[in-house]
């Protein structure tokens, strides 16, 4: 692959979904690149659009949802492939590790015949050889007596032990693109942390481009090179993830930031963004987060702000300099008074 | 379908399988047990047994079902005719026996064509939604509208007497029981995540539902075919009584039950004993079915009386409920 095409490219990107007056929009011109071995994080509140985004990338949106914009696979438009085109494309070029890996797995069929029969069926691979690459990757992704655990059925095996099959199956596909999405939010949190690290070395290994959907901003800049920060069905910011804690600009992400408890030094308060997140549609015709927002001037009520190059980063805020400057005068003094 | 696999296949998930063969059917079988119930594992072995009768009738029965001798006419139970004799002095038991290949035949090809036609059409609605599921649904609607014994009755006018138009007719008649079953629970399998994972991994519609959302309505699916299969019996015995499907000197259980020249002459034995088998057999399918597809018995049913005071306590809001209306 030459730089001039990347693994991923998601331009204008938009989603509306049948309301019930007309059409409402769930996403709104999501630009996002993603190079082979990347991984990006996308995150959000709940309906910030992060889940939407990742079923557009794999061509599923639900029935009636209306696509604006392109998503090219290694320049390739999936949205005009062919059937058997798409299905190759969803066969080998992404896969998607589920949040609730007991909901995404047929209950009634074994382990064994969840994870082989991709295989059998789509590569003409043989039973036993499947059987064989099947006990192979259960034992990769960290699963004791792996020979056994094909003839279990999906209840047998735990929450954590499930999201691994989940990822072994992914892996079995040999995708190039890896979707995430919320693969730790229904585990508790010691085997969150094996299930990011087996994720993370996957994606090391095979040269996998990743995007990593999350609601944890911290998890989500402790795995990825770049951050997408989602509100709204917008982004709002993007940056790479070590400058984030540095040179995070838009008010919502600093929203984010200052919500969570920092283990290194002692708060308070935590500071809380007043107000419910918006859907999509609910925004008005001006800045979505302005409705929420402390910095709040008339022009963002008016007008919607573009995505705009910022401080390294890239920012969609009218006032982001001067906040900036503002903020950043306050806590020198701060600084100072202390 | 057979009663044996009918009481294998149960509702409840397999548990752990790693074992012995041995161990494994042992695991099966007390699968079953719990999945039926009491009432279930009667219904089964009663079917089964009736099923066992039917396929080794020659073997068990005492006599030709056909053999006529008219000294026995209306002879009572006997060593010689253990259910007596019926007008013209066929051995009962034997014609129940033999009786039961046709009797339990017509309503199988019944269950099994009415299935062939209506999955299908029941997956493909489901799957694509829209106006093919709207389409589907309707001429399910219309055709569920048609009741089964005239739809007959009509092929039997059009076609004349006989198995053949009867088991048609029914067949076309049946396919909505059974279908709008398998729609409703397709649907319910085609928006759950597994289904989105499936079609992500690059599956084809076909695969995902024959493959993977039909295996998950299996105990519905087989629920209601057992019930069906039921209604079916008792419709072709009707038709059979009235002299519409099987003819009469064919030993059939409907045709049993219209030989009203016996119960004229005081002798209930040839009519009566057809009759219950009919009616055990239809009850099983119908107890079997509604386990099959996960029905559990409900408790709150078996208590007769509620407790005095909580029942006063909801007659008194129900009143004053109604008493706040203008």
């Amino acid at each position: 692959m030459t730089d001039a095409t990347p693994l991923l490219e998601l331009r204008g990107l938009g989603v509306q979904l049948p309301g019930d007056g007309g059409p409402r929009a769930v996403l709104h011109g999501i630009d996002l690149t993603l190079g082979a071995g990347e991984a990006l994080g996308l995150v959000g509140e709940s309906g910030s659009g992060k889940s939407m985004t990742m079923r557009a990338i794999t061509g599923l949106l639900p029935p009636g949802a209306q696509l604006d914009g392109t998503v090219r696979f290694e320049g390739e438009d999936i949205a005009a492939m062919a059937p058997s085109t798409l299905r190759r494309y969803r066969d080998r070029g992404v896969g998607m590790v589920f949040q609730d890996p007991r909901a995404h797995i047929n209950p009634t069929r074994r382990i064994g015949s969840f994870l082989t029969e991709a295989l059998t069926l789509n590569r003409g691979l043989g039973r036993r050889a499947a059987q064989a690459r099947a006990i192979a990757t259960l034992s990769e992704v960290g699963i004791d007596e792996p020979e056994r655990r094909l003839r279990q059925y999906p209840h047998e095996l735990s929450g954590g032990m499930l999201q691994r099959v989940m990822i072994a199956s992914v892996l079995l596909a040999e995708p190039r693109l890896l979707l995430a999405d919320e693969p730790t939010t229904a585990l508790d949190v010691t085997i969150q942390a094996e299930v990011v690290g087996i994720l993370d070395q996957l994606r090391r290994d095979r040269g996998l481009g990743m995007v990593f959907v999350t609601h944890d901003l911290d998890l989500a800049l402790a795995v990825c090179h770049r951050v997408a920060v989602m509100y709204a069905g917008r982004i709002v910011e993007v940056r790479s993830a070590e400058r984030m804690h540095e040179e995070n600009a838009h008010p919502y992400t600093r929203g984010l930031l200052g919500s969570r408890p920092a283990i290194d030094h002692r708060a308070e308060r935590l500071t809380a963004i007043p107000g419910r997140p918006v859907s999509a549609f609910e925004a008005g015709p001006g800045c979505a987060f302005a409705t929420r927002c402390a910095h709040v001037q008339p022009l963002c009520r008016e007008r919607p702000p573009e995505l705009a190059p910022f401080r390294g980063g890239l920012v969609r805020c009218h006032r982001v300099a001067e906040i900036h400057q503002e903020t950043s005068d306050g806590t020198s003094s701060q600084e100072a008074t202390a | 379908m057979t009663a044996s696999t009918l009481a294998t296949s149960s509702a409840a998930p397999p548990t752990r399988s790693a074992g012995p063969r041995s161990g494994r059917i042992r695991a099966t079988l007390t699968r079953a047990r719990t999945a039926l119930g009491p009432s279930g594992i009667v219904a089964a072995l009663f079917l089964l047994a009736v099923v066992v009768f039917a396929l080794i009738a020659p073997l068990v029965a005492p006599a030709d079902p056909n053999a006529q001798s008219l000294l026995d006419a209306y002879a009572g139970p006997s060593p010689e005719h253990l259910l007596g004799a019926d007008g013209i002095g066929r051995d009962i038991l034997s014609r129940l026996i033999y009786g039961s290949r046709t009797s339990l035949l017509g309503p199988a090809l019944v269950v099994l064509v009415a299935l062939a036609v209506g999955i299908p059409l029941a997956l493909a609605g489901a799957w694509y939604g829209g106006a093919v599921d709207a389409v589907v649904a309707r001429v399910f609607d219309l055709v569920y509208a048609l009741p089964g014994l005239l739809l007959a009755v009509l092929a039997v006018a059009l076609f004349g007497p006989g198995l053949t138009p009867a088991v048609v007719a029914l067949s076309i008649a049946y396919v909505p029981f059974l279908a709008r079953v398998v729609r409703a629970a397709a649907r319910q399998q085609r928006v759950s995540p597994y289904v989105d994972a499936l079609a992500v991994q690059g599956f084809g519609a076909a695969r995902i539902n024959v493959r993977h959302i039909l295996r998950n309505i299996t105990p519905v699916v087989l629920g209601q075919a057992a019930i069906a299969f039921g209604y079916a019996l008792l419709d072709l015995a009707s038709l059979s009584y009235l002299g519409l499907a099987v003819q009469a000197p064919t030993a059939d259980w409907g045709v049993m039950v219209s030989d009203t020249d016996a119960l004229m002459k005081g002798y209930w034995l040839p009519v009566v004993l057809p009759g219950l088998l009919i009616v055990a057999c239809v009850l099983s399918l119908t107890v079997l079915g509604s386990r099959i597809s996960g029905e559990r018995p409900q408790p709150y049913l078996r208590r007769r009386r509620p407790r005095p005071a909580q029942d006063q306590r909801r007659r008194a809001d129900r009143t004053s409920r109604s008493g706040d209306q203008p």
